[in-house]
């Protein structure tokens, strides 16, 4: 089947099988930030933004992205930057695989809950399993990372 | 691995119903249960075109749309005001965001499956199933149907006053649950789900009539009415083992989960 | 220090973090065949009659292998130093299939639709014999798990292929029965820790690829690039020489990647057909054929005098090593060497084991390697003792715990306690957790019950005498340096951590450091990242490459000035001697101009001791009294890792090992069903810790300096899963007094012990 979306802000075509799944198409499309940590749903690594809504691109049908907005880390490269480097002043970058699924959800929380409690956090983000970090490091960098855009706000103001 | 052949994006709920007749034909909801399987599907049928993704309210009801997001459902404010906050609690334990972002309440409540949370919430309200063929049934009727070819289109609560609690007992926050309990004044009635027992959410039938009239009850009658529905459910309820929990296990938490539940919903009097 | 014990970013960070393709399975190349295996779904089956010829006419299909293709030398997949002290029990595919999952068939085609469907295609005909699938019984059962006459057992390490046994050993130090008999207070309980998963993020993989010059080129996620070359020569049953190994970045390892799970496949696939292949674990297989902590129970028996001094300790662990032998002796031996020595009062101790082969998932190595079992063992086993004397279980570790220069009993890889700073960690952990006030329990009265647990630990710095670090280190013409590493950062940060201690040495910028890693055919020789020994053992390798180095740059820099050697300097940047200087970039230029000095070292490292870190981990934990779910609210770690080289790399390993820790001691479980099938075989049936299961994770440092190590460094990485599974059991003790002797204590174990309780009463 022919489908076409917007990728990253580009309108893409592409030939997919009816059971292709998103990550699969997005992969082969170069969009390699997009992993797999599991095929059941449960490790958030294959999170992209549909619609502007984070979604795991494991249990979409590329087919059903037909005339939606798909973003992944690949379109958000200076976001990702910026608050990647809050990440790796913790060092809870660690082993990296799970980062972009990680923090395209990070985005997503942002936009839903601007300015989020520690809990909400927790709670936001509990599909993003991680098994380097604990967690604590990552949570320590969101905060940090929400200061200094308060910061920068005030700065503006 | 899941395998399709042909996927069609249907135009109507006439035209889902005409294709869902072949047996290897397959609805698809949010596909995070449905990709784990091994499935041969011959045609997936996709609703995602109709418009069924929106939860509207009446005065009399709320029409959640079979496509709507386990999200969605979440972060509706009406429904959070009307369940006592029941329904996002039922919902937020369940693997994560991006995850209820895709599951769609049509998927869960269709699957019937045992460890559904989110049968047990539902079942805890008055909530009815229209049915492209079948017409609008109760949930609970629904429930216990064998799964057929028909199409479940819209997933409907009335607005009977409902005095709700839900809560389910896990290993780890977003695993499965051991056990999920809701209780629930439905107008005058109480009624009380348990589900993953580890088997499909039942209402437990109150034979003896313990509960009866408790809205009206003296927070001391409340107190022994309590007590003595929990113990009752817990001999009551069939419980099973599996690999998250004992049977017996299972029979102690219903004990405590009743009791709990309805605890809860005792304390909201004052909003009777 | 300008980089060494600071909190350096990570040198590939950006790319990390901004999602680069940086991974193995982003790299592979575009006419890359799909391998997948086939694999058996009984325990314990011989295959009668394999039929492939319908399997090998898809379309698209390059080739399908059985047990009828491959070499039939035996071998280990274990990533150790050789000759290994793994059996070697394994053929790349075998006629006699040992456990659910394991390989019956490799099948390799252009698309995966093409595979899955030869897969089906394979028609075996199995003749299925009882499988062992219990450790109780396993030793000396009428199955026998590995009958072949050419199974073999390279070290004598006790095994026995026809009793089933992996290793057996007993070891014993003054007159245990005597002294137990001596002692006021006593302990005699049998504990269970059982297989976990590393679970790391990225699953198994590898691809393949034939050179110009006939060699074959592997790409892995591994953590041992030079074990894997010598397995897959031995594997494939061809010269070493043939083959190169590449590690890309890595999703993780915890050493699950120091078993070289998945690499025989592929690469057998590309040297049989030539052609480019890659194959990535579900992680299906990566939960039920791959290599999980071993299982053991361990029974402890305790003496401690009426002061509260430990003076005997008897432990005997019976490990589960699976279907095959992969580190098996040797998790077994930390399981007490690691768990023993943290007594220092010990007048007799006995240590014995036995490792015996099941009819499931093999084991393997994983973080804590058999010292995380010991340690819940032998810690539970003083907590109880503790308890019996009415005594803090903080107060009878003040008393006993290695301080420095004092004894490490049973612990044969340092004869006394070199750098030990436990008694600083426990005042720091006590203060931090306000142990005082909060000891034992406090009721909240809602149900809820808090208490408070605490656990020592100690791991080692590499395996003594046998590990190898190696740094290759040359100046470029530009006045930068190559560091060339053969250690394999998982994600860890050792390759910026080396990086640090080599722009320290140098006195020049990070930035003007290229770290390179690893690539058999460059690199220098390393043993990979295993057994805690990186930052220790190639650290002191970088050290001692760098001055090396210094004295070429100094020799050539001196030549250039018309000095002697001997009267120059060097400050990073110039050369100087008296009045007149030559910069390192000028040196650097004449390095590549009419020069016969190479401006190149490489220096290999080996420690003769293994110096422990040592930790105190305390844990409170809240208790629900009716359904006895337990949250850990606050865990506090203090560790002595030396000095940290990197304090936020060693903060966050600290952190993720506790958090890995927490799930071991509360839900993680490798469950297997009657027939012996994996039943957690998904994210969703094995429940890793999610972040709303952790509560606060407090970390601090106490350092003591090992002078063996770099700047005093000791390790970090493996020492930090070892306290919480004994502390968490101790504080729901504490909490509402059931004894938890079998990990994981799910709200289950804690509701029922509590109503056994309350019937006793």
């Amino acid at each position: 089947m022919n489908i076409s979306f917007w990728l990253n802000g580009v309108c893409v075509s592409g030939e997919a099988e009816p059971d292709t799944l998103l990550l699969d198409f997005l992969r082969q499309k170069g969009c390699y930030s997009v992993k797999r940590g599991c095929e059941t749903a449960n490790c958030g690594l294959c999170t992209v933004l549909m619609d502007g809504k984070p979604v795991l691109s494991c249990s979409v049908l590329a087919v059903r992205a037909e005339g939606h907005k798909i973003i992944t880390l690949e379109g958000m490269q200076k976001e990702a930057e910026e608050f990647g480097s809050f990440l790796a002043d913790e060092g809870a970058e660690q082993c990296g695989f799970c980062n972009p699924g990680f923090i395209m959800n990070v985005f997503a929380m942002l936009k839903e809950i601007p300015d989020p409690t520690e809990e909400e956090i927790r709670e936001y983000l509990s599909g993003n399993l991680c098994r380097c970090s604990g967690f604590v490091g990552q949570t320590r960098s969101i905060l940090k990372f929400l200061q200094y855009k308060k910061a920068q706000k005030e700065g503006e103001e | 691995m899941l395998k399709i052949r042909n996927y069609i994006k249907v135009k109507s709920v006439a035209e889902a119903y005409e294709l869902n007749q072949k047996k290897t034909a397959c609805v698809l909801g949010g596909m995070v249960w449905l990709k784990m399987g091994n499935r041969n599907v011959s045609t997936a049928i996709d609703l995602s075109g109709l418009g069924l993704d929106t939860i509207s309210e009446t005065e009399e009801e709320f029409v959640i749309g079979c496509m709507t997001s386990l999200r969605d459902l979440e972060v509706n404010p009406a429904l959070d005001a009307f369940s006592h906050g029941a329904v996002r609690e039922s919902l937020r334990h369940i693997v994560g965001v991006q995850f209820r972002n895709c599951a769609t309440v049509g998927g869960s409540i269709y699957g019937r499956y045992g460890f559904s949370d989110v049968l047990t919430m539902f079942l805890a309200m008055d909530t009815w199933v229209e049915l492209y063929q079948g017409g609008i049934i109760p949930l609970a009727e629904f429930a216990s149907m064998k799964k057929d070819r028909d199409i479940l289109v819209n997933i409907i609560v009335k607005k009977t006053p409902v005095f709700c609690s839900y809560i389910s007992q896990r290993n780890s926050e977003t695993d499965f649950p051991v056990l999920t309990c809701a209780a629930s004044l439905i107008g005058e009635d109480a009624v009380t789900v348990i589900g993953a027992r580890p088997g499909r959410a039942m209402i437990v039938e109150d034979t003896r009539g313990i509960m009866k009239g408790f809205k009206k009850m003296t927070k001391k009658q409340r107190e022994a009415a309590i007590r003595s529905f929990a113990e009752y459910a817990a001999q009551k309820v069939p419980v099973g083992g599996n690999m998250r929990a004992s049977a017996e296990y299972r029979k102690l938490l219903v004990k405590v989960l009743t009791r709990r539940a309805w605890e809860a919903v005792g304390g909201m009097k004052n909003e009777y | 220090m300008k980089y060494v014990n600071q909190p350096v970013r990570k040198s590939d960070a950006m790319s990390l973090v901004t999602g680069k393709p940086v991974y193995t399975d982003d790299l592979v190349p575009k006419d890359c065949l799909i391998v997948k295996i086939l694999r058996s779904p009984y325990a314990n089956a011989w295959i009668e009659d394999i039929r492939t010829g319908t399997a090998a006419q898809v379309s698209g299909i390059a080739c399908v292998f059985t047990y009828k293709d491959v070499p039939q030398k035996r071998f280990t997949l274990a990533g150790q130093t050789y000759p290994e002290m793994s059996p070697y029990d394994r053929l790349i595919l075998d006629r006699h299939v040992r456990f659910v999952g394991d390989a019956v068939a490799i099948v390799a085609g252009e698309t995966e639709a093409a595979v899955d469907k030869a897969l089906k295609r394979i028609k075996v005909k199995y003749r299925v014999e009882e499988p062992v699938l219990d450790i109780h019984t396993a030793m000396d059962h009428k199955t026998l798990v590995h009958p072949e006459g050419n199974w073999e057992s390279k070290v004598p390490v006790g095994a026995d292929n026809k009793r089933n046994l992996c290793a057996s050993y007993t070891e014993e130090s003054g007159n245990v029965e005597e002294l137990l008999a001596q002692c006021k207070y006593t302990v005699d309980q049998v504990y269970h820790t059982k297989a976990n998963q590393q679970a790391m993020m990225e699953t198994f993989r590898s691809y393949c690829y034939m050179d110009h010059f006939g060699r074959l080129n592997v790409v892995s996620s591994t953590q041992i690039p030079f074990h894997v070359r010598r397995i897959l020569g031995t594997a494939l049953d061809i010269p070493s020489s043939k083959i190169r190994v590449i590690k890309p970045r890595i999703g993780g390892g915890f050493g699950a990647k120091q078993t070289a799970v998945s690499d025989v496949y592929p690469a057998f696939v590309t040297w049989k057909t030539g052609r480019p292949c890659k194959l990535v674990y579900s992680r299906y297989e990566s939960q039920i054929c791959s290599s999980p902590r071993h299982e053991m129970e361990i029974r402890v028996r305790a003496g401690a005098d009426e002061n509260g001094i430990v003076r005997v300790l008897d432990v005997y662990s019976l490990s589960n090593t699976g279907a095959y032998g992969e580190h098996g002796p040797t998790t077994v031996s930390l399981s007490g060497h690691k768990s023993i020595a943290l007594y220092r009062h010990l007048e007799a101790y006995r240590f014995a084991y036995d490792v015996v082969y099941t009819n499931m998932q093999a084991a393997g190595a994983y973080r804590g390697y058999g010292a995380t079992q010991g340690i819940f063992a032998v810690e539970s086993a003083v907590n109880e003792l503790a308890a019996q004397m009415h005594m803090d279980p903080v107060k009878i570790r003040e008393l006993n715990m290695p301080l420095e220069g004092g004894p490490l009993p049973g612990y044969p890889d340092s004869p006394y306690a070199t750098s030990c700073a436990m008694d600083q960690c426990m005042v720091r952990a006590k203060e931090m957790m306000d142990w005082d006030a909060k000891y034992p329990c406090r009721d909240m009265g809602n149900g809820k019950v808090r208490g408070v647990g605490v656990a020592m630990a100690m791991q080692g710095s590499s395996i003594a005498g046998v590990d190898v670090g190696g740094a290759d280190l040359k100046l470029n013409e530009d006045g930068s340096y190559t560091l060339g590493l053969g250690c394999t950062d998982m994600g860890t940060g050792c390759d910026t951590i080396m990086a640090q201690i080599a722009a320290e040495c140098l006195e020049t910028s990070m930035e003007n450091i290229v770290v390179f890693g690893v690539d058999t055919d460059i690199s220098p020789y390393d043993s990979g990242s295993y057994a805690s020994a990186t930052t220790y053992t190639t650290g002191v390798a970088v050290m001692h490459a760098c001055e090396a180095l210094r004295e070429k740059i100094c020799a050539l820099g001196a030549a250039m000035l018309d000095a002697e050697k001997a009267q120059v300097d060097f400050d990073g940047e110039y050369v100087y001697s008296s009045d007149k200087k030559v910069s390192l970039r000028e040196i650097a230029v004449k390095g590549t101009c009419g020069n016969t000095q190479e401006l190149q070292v490489t220096r290999s490292h080996s420690s003769q001791i293994s110096p422990p870190p040592y930790m105190v981990g305390m844990a409170e934990v809240e208790i629900d009294k009716e359904t006895g779910s337990v949250k850990v609210l606050d865990y506090v770690a203090v560790a002595d890792c030396g000095t940290p080289i990197n304090p936020n790399l060693a903060r966050v390993q600290t952190e993720g090992g506790i958090a890995q820790g927490i799930g071991m001691a509360l839900y993680e479980d490798v469950q297997y069903s009657e027939k012996g099938a994996v039943r957690n075989n998904s994210f969703m049936q094995y429940k890793i810790p999610s972040r709303m299961d952790i509560g606060s994770i407090r970390v601090d440092f106490r350092s003591s300096y090992e002078e063996t190590g770099p700047f005093g460094a000791k390790s970090i990485g493996e020492l930090v899963i070892d306290t919480p599974s004994p502390a968490i059991a101790n504080a729901i003790y504490n909490a509402v007094g059931v004894r938890a002797r079998e990990l994981p204590i799910t709200p289950e174990k804690i509701a029922m012990g509590i109503l056994e309780q309350e019937e006793r009463e």
